[in-house]
């Protein structure tokens, strides 16, 4: 499989981000290759415009940085700013 | 240990479990519900949580820790859910022989639980209003005082 091929992902989104969407997942076909582009191709979709800079994102479990590659049948978490304490 | 926890906190019960005869020191940390925040009344807290990865990477906070500090035992829990005015929502517990690495183990578990687990806050207003929590100013404050790296 190439880079640009589509791939599908579930997209898992918390707090302001699951309110922001209206919905807690969504299954996604995207073209994205990296964890980044899946959240921008996710803020173009529902309109946020919360900048990566200040979000946190977890591939499978696991906290993930955001040139994380992206696979197909990925689940892709998607955090806010978190405030824990 | 790392607890998410629905039920009250209880931290002379959390202590008791760090007793060990090696250990000189104990140093704790709570983090309470409080009335106000950037000016706004507080009536109540809510904590949402990805359990999971509070579990793993609050883990692997501690183990951090631990590779800094020769500590005999370190947890913490935090709570999810609705929190009323006065509540604990964190407690981080720390043992160890001596009061140094005691203190600076639990200046080190509480600022970076605070900046890098899924744990979110929404402050619900005496107005009625409600607003979750950005802590990128939080993680400001706690900048100034942290531990150096």
């Amino acid at each position: 499989m190439n880079d640009a091929a589509t791939k599908t992902v579930k997209v898992r989104y918390f707090a302001s981000f699951r309110e922001h969407a209206g919905i807690s997942e969504e299954l996604l076909t995207t073209t994205a290759n990296t964890a980044r582009e899946l959240f921008d191709a996710t803020r173009d979709r529902h309109g946020s415009a919360e900048p990566a800079g200040h979000c946190k994102v977890a591939v499978n479990d696991d906290m993930a940085t955001w040139d994380a590659p992206i696979r197909d049948g990925d689940t892709v978490l998607l955090f806010p700013p978190v405030a824990g304490g | 240990m790392v607890q998410v926890v629905t039920a009250p906190i209880d931290p002379a019960a959390l202590a008791e479990k760090l007793k060990d005869p090696r250990a000189g020191g104990y140093a704790s940390f709570e983090g309470w519900v409080r009335n106000e925040n950037e000016g706004r009344e507080v009536l109540q807290l809510e904590y949402e949580t990805h359990e999971p990865l509070v579990i793993k990477e609050g883990e692997r906070i501690i183990a951090e820790a631990k590779e800094r500090w020769p500590l005999i035992g370190a947890e913490f829990v935090h709570r999810s859910g609705l929190l009323e005015l006065g509540a604990c929502a964190v407690w981080v517990g720390v043992a160890a022989k001596h009061r140094d690495e005691a203190f600076l183990a639990c200046r080190y578990l509480i600022d970076d639980l605070k900046q890098r687990l899924p744990i979110w806050k929404k402050e619900h207003y005496v107005d009625g209003d409600s607003g979750w929590v950005n802590c990128e100013r939080c993680a400001q404050h706690g900048e100034a005082g942290r531990l150096q790296r």
